[in-house]
Parts: C-alpha cells; sequence; structure tokens
C-alpha cells in the first residue's frame, strides 16, 4: 500500500510530468508561462483542483451514473475552479488580474478531467489524492521551468511571488522579446521536450 | 427507468451541493474582494483620472442609492478650483461579461473629464486593449454629459478599437449609462458633497 502510494505520487514528477510527458493541458502551459510567478500561480491554482476534484470522483466513483460521469465531473471541477477563482480574487489580486481568464479555463483542462477518468474513477480516494498531488506538483513545475526559461531569455529577470525580480542579468542583456510572446512559448517547450526525451532515453 | 431516475438524483444532488458551496464560498469572500478591488482597480483608474487633486478621493468616497444598486461616488477637487466626481458604470454585454468604467464628470462644466475601463473579463491582446490603450476611452473626455456617444458604426462619432468592436460597443454604453446616471443624480451628489 505504501510502497503503491509513493508510486502513484512520484510517476507525476518524472514518468508522468505533464505537459512533457502526457503532453495535455497546452492552453494554460503556452499561454501563462511568461514569468516564473504566473508559472507558480497557475501550477498551484491547478493542483489544488486536481487533488480535490479527484477525491470528490473517487468517493463518488460508485454512486456516479457511468452514463453521466462525464457531467458529474465537470460539475466537481467547475467547482472548486470557481473556489479558486474567489480565493485567488480575495488573497491574490495581482496575480489573478495576470492569470485572469486562464483561471476559469482550468474546467476545460484536459489533465483535470484526464485523471478523474483515467485514474480517480478507478481507484481508492487515498491513491486519488496522491495521484492529483503528484500530477499537480509535476505540472507546477513543468509551467515554473518553462516560465523560468522564457523569462530569462525573453526579460532577462526571474519572478518567484509578488511581482519582483529576485534575480536580474543586468544591463548588458538584450532581451530576446520573442521568447515571452507566443511563439517563443511554443519553441521553449518543443526544445525542453526534445531535453526530456534525450534524457529519458539513456 | 431506473437508471434515468438514479441520473437525474445523482446531478441534481451533485449541482445544488457545489452551488450552496459556491455560494458559501462567495459570501465569505465578497468584503475581501471588494477591498481588493478597490485597491489594484478603482485607486488606480481615480489616480490617472485626476492628475493633480487637492484631497483624497478614495477616501472621501460616498455611497448614493439607486434604483438598481448602490452607487460608489469618488469626490475630487482639482488644483483648479474646480471639482469633479468619479464613479463606476457597467456596460453590458461585452464578450466576455459586463465591463467596468470609471467615469469621471466635471461638477462645474458638466463635461466628462475621462474614463478607465476597470474591471474585464475580454479577450487578452484584442478587447483587453481597451484597458491597456487608453486612447480609445480618452474620445470621452471633454464630452458634454448630453452628448451623442456612439460608435462610428452606429454612425456615432467614436472610433471603435479595430477588432474589438463588441468590447468598444460595450464600453461605450456603460459610458452612456454615466451620462444618464450623472443627469438624474447630480444634486444629491451636490448635496452629498456640501
Amino acid at each position: 500500500m505504501a510502497q503503491s502510494l509513493a508510486k502513484e505520487f512520484t510517476k507525476g514528477l518524472w514518468a508522468e510530468i505533464p505537459p512533457f510527458r502526457l503532453v495535455l493541458g497546452l492552453c494554460p502551459t503556452l499561454a501563462v508561462t511568461k514569468t516564473v510567478e504566473n508559472g507558480i500561480g497557475m501550477g498551484l491554482a491547478t493542483t489544488f483542483v486536481l487533488v480535490f476534484s479527484n477525491l470528490l470522483v473517487s468517493l463518488l466513483r460508485n454512486t456516479i451514473p457511468p452514463k453521466v460521469r462525464i457531467a458529474c465531473y465537470i460539475v466537481i471541477i467547475a467547482t472548486f475552479v470557481t473556489i479558486v477563482e474567489l480565493v485567488m480574487q480575495a488573497f491574490t489580486y495581482p496575480l489573478f488580474l495576470k492569470l485572469g481568464i486562464f483561471i476559469p479555463l482550468i474546467v476545460v483542462n484536459c489533465i483535470v478531467l484526464g485523471r478523474a477518468e483515467a485514474f480517480a474513477s478507478k481507484n481508492t480516494p487515498v491513491l486519488s489524492v496522491a495521484d492529483g498531488l503528484g500530477i499537480g506538483i509535476g505540472f507546477t513545475l513543468s509551467l515554473a521551468s518553462l516560465g523560468a526559461v522564457r523569462e530569462l531569455i525573453g526579460s532577462g529577470t526571474i519572478t518567484i511571488w509578488g511581482g519582483n525580480p529576485v534575480f536580474a542579468v543586468g544591463d548588458w542583456y538584450q532581451p530576446f522579446s520573442f521568447m515571452v510572446e507566443a511563439p517563443g512559448a511554443f519553441v521553449a517547450l518543443g526544445l525542453m521536450l526534445a531535453g526530456m526525451n534525450l534524457i529519458g532515453k539513456k | 427507468m431506473r437508471e434515468m431516475i438514479s441520473m437525474i438524483v445523482v446531478l441534481t444532488l451533485l449541482a445544488s451541493v457545489s452551488g450552496g458551496l459556491l455560494a458559501a464560498v462567495k459570501s465569505g469572500t465578497e468584503v475581501r474582494i471588494e477591498e481588493q478591488i478597490l485597491k489594484f482597480q478603482k485607486a488606480p483608474a481615480i489616480e490617472s483620472l485626476f492628475t493633480d487633486v487637492t484631497n483624497d478621493p478614495l477616501k472621501e468616497r460616498f455611497n448614493i442609492e439607486t434604483q438598481e444598486r448602490t452607487l460608489q461616488i469618488f469626490p475630487a477637487k482639482l488644483q483648479d478650483g474646480s471639482a469633479a466626481v468619479a464613479f463606476e458604470t457597467f456596460g453590458k454585454g461585452g464578450y466576455g461579461g459586463d465591463i467596468g468604467l470609471m467615469v469621471a464628470i466635471d461638477l462645474d462644466s458638466d463635461k466628462l473629464v475621462g474614463a478607465r475601463v476597470t474591471t474585464h473579463a475580454e479577450t487578452p491582446g484584442l478587447g483587453s486593449r481597451a484597458k491597456d490603450d487608453p486612447s480609445f476611452v480618452s474620445q470621452f473626455a471633454g464630452k458634454p454629459i448630453d452628448a451623442d456617444l456612439a460608435l462610428k458604426s452606429d454612425n456615432g462619432t467614436i472610433d471603435a478599437i479595430s477588432g474589438a468592436t463588441v468590447t468598444s460597443r460595450a464600453v461605450t454604453r456603460a459610458a452612456i449609462q454615466a451620462q444618464e446616471l450623472y443627469s438624474k443624480l447630480k444634486p444629491e451628489i451636490l448635496k452629498q458633497i456640501q
């Protein structure tokens, strides 16, 4: 039990890390990772939704009629997304402004629905929470590292939290602003995917 | 039949429970969200509308009850001796719901001093330019309170943001609403200021 618990948790951190291994949830991945801060914020919001939707779907897995399961999952997921949205507005308003429309869009994030359908609906609550937590933290790490690459090259800074850069390259660096534009997101993601495949191959 | 009833019951129960939960969270966070909007949306809008005030419009704000809602009025005393007020209206029909517009009106000349978009959920890069690029809303500045505000595509005089006509129309609607509210409430506003 303990072994499989650890397995379900750690698979989200490397073996099935989204969006690199499971190439799902690309919309927030590409759109918000202009800074590390945005990536972490988006990742944590998604983690919260993943953990609680997995828990609830798993608890109700024998109650929900199979024919309306997707509708039920969407209701559960949408509820937690709205909670995240309200809480972010109340406590981290500047971050909410930056993530804007992409917070409500967590409802249609394939990762969340995918975990509910593929994992939580077939496993116990404890395993499902471990799975949600692992995938969520993996997603947060991915977004943060993608954000770090894009922000460092595109703006020459690293912003972890609160809007002020904790690290700046200096004035000699001419920011390559292509990387914080939309096409730069694809290029950065592609290069990181290639890098991960290279390491994974050995 | 049995299966159908269980589908209906489960979905109904699930939806009602989540509705109740959301209502609770909403009422729990309402006050704080209001504070945050005041700090991060209304305050910057007012600051950029009134650059040379001698008072603090945020601190001196007062409420006027209208039929639909409570209207927050921010009074400003300008350095040239004139007085103005700012308040927020909401334009219906944006792409992402209502668009908030902070409108400033000069109390002596009854002309619009300016307007700034506050809360909105428009498409980033298109409709969101109504907020990020003030050149659209600056067209309202200097217009009298009885001026006919309409987009050029609606036979008016206001240039819409290219690629964001729906947003521009919603913002214009908010400005018209501000004109109407002001002409209706001016006596009460003057009474409150004194």
